[in-house]
């Protein structure tokens, strides 16, 4: 092993990068939407056809990982307002990442019908 | 038998070396000279040693009994001095205060410098910038008006208010254990906002405002991330993250 180790950071940190990562993979996203909705203006059709191709499994697929880069966004930012903000919120930082982890896990098996479920039919049949 | 003796029959020699507290542990010390190479390679050192010794003893038997040329700083070697904060199985520790028992002597020990600061050489970093750091938050009692003629009174809750961040021993496992200072060392760090919490907090220091406004800067408080990396370092359990995170607070109420 030529280079050194990586730090062995601990929740804190890992929340930080998922927070970081999950933030760029949003900027991304949003980067595409603007595209694909203001190709409106170019034409309707070509319009329909990009949206169309968003109805295939792969697609659908891409889409459960937005909501899982949003919930996760979204919650850890609510944790990291609380550590901003709260004069408690340093010392539970751990136990609130841990609730954001439970209510994201609940949150995502609740996406997998709505959004996953066209999908399945698609690729299993109905 | 009124006497008791001494029953040398009974004695097994054996025992001792049964018995023996001592454990073969590997070292993985990152070694950097700059004189020989300009890169920083991995070396291996096999030890016989007490796992209830400190990580310190180990390089200490390395230095002394196996190749001199291993260099490290420590002073008190009790966990005071701040000398001895390096990288321990990926984590910042003081090696006088990390037994090996407790880091799982199983694998090999990695030892390296920390992160975010110029390699000297070995173990050794140049720790200018983060002295320098800490210089700029004016880490000293700045009054106004007469010297009073007896000490300056405080009440205990005025002292309480500040007193996780007295026990700061500047080593600098926090300031290098930020991720946010590893990216850009103009950072201020960890370790000088606390040691300006110190005094801002402090009743009897005048010159907060002073302070605050310095860590107003865009290399100041607001470049922190929380990932909470310096908490989890520090080896006198400050919570730093709670330090700085109040300093921002008293940045954004102070003038309501």
């Amino acid at each position: 092993m030529p280079a050194g180790t990586l730090y062995r950071g601990r929740e804190g940190m890992w929340s930080w990068v998922a927070h970081r990562v999950t933030g760029v993979l949003i900027f991304f996203f949003l980067f595409v939407h603007v595209l694909d909705t203001a190709l409106v203006r170019v034409s309707p059709e070509a319009y329909d056809d990009v949206v169309a191709t968003y109805k295939t499994p792969l697609v659908a697929l891409l889409e459960y990982g937005l909501v899982a880069a949003i919930l996760f966004h979204a919650l850890n930012g609510l944790r990291v307002i609380a550590v901003d903000f709260w004069s408690k919120g340093p010392r539970y930082q751990k136990q609130m990442l841990w609730t954001v982890m439970g209510i994201w896990i609940v949150l995502m098996v609740g996406a997998l019908y709505p959004v996953l479920g066209h999908a399945v039919r698609e690729v299993f049949g109905s | 038998m009124a006497t008791p003796t001494l029953d040398k029959e009974d004695a097994k020699p054996e025992a001792g070396f049964a018995d023996s507290p001592y454990i073969t542990v590997t070292f993985r010390i990152r070694r950097f000279n700059p004189e020989v190479s300009a890169d920083a390679t991995w070396e291996d050192f096999q030890l016989e040693i007490d796992p209830k010794e400190r990580v310190l003893d180990g390089l200490h038997k390395i230095k002394w009994d196996l190749d001199g040329t291993l260099t490290f700083r420590r002073s008190c070697a009790h966990g005071i001095c701040g000398s001895d904060a390096m990288r321990i199985n990926g984590k910042n520790r003081l090696a006088c205060k990390t037994l090996i028992k407790d880091i799982n002597p199983a694998k090999p020990i990695t030892v390296e410098p920390i992160k975010g600061l110029t390699v000297l050489k070995d173990l050794v970093v140049d720790m200018d910038p983060f002295f320098q750091a800490y210089r700029d938050v004016m880490p000293f009692l700045v009054t106004t008006g007469n010297e009073p003629t007896r000490e300056r009174l405080q009440s205990a809750e005025d002292r309480e208010r500040f007193d996780d961040t007295t026990k700061c021993i500047l080593c600098a496992a926090c300031t290098s254990s930020c991720p946010v200072f590893w990216n850009d060392g103009q950072y201020f760090g960890p370790a000088a906002i606390v040691n300006a919490h110190r005094f801002i907090f402090d009743s009897r220091d005048e010159a907060g405002e002073q302070r605050l406004e310095i860590l107003n800067d865009k290399d100041g408080v607001w470049r922190c991330r929380t990932t909470f990396n310096c908490t989890d370092a520090c080896p006198r359990g400050i919570e730093v993250t709670k330090a700085i995170q109040e300093v921002k607070r008293a940045l954004i109420t102070r003038r309501f």
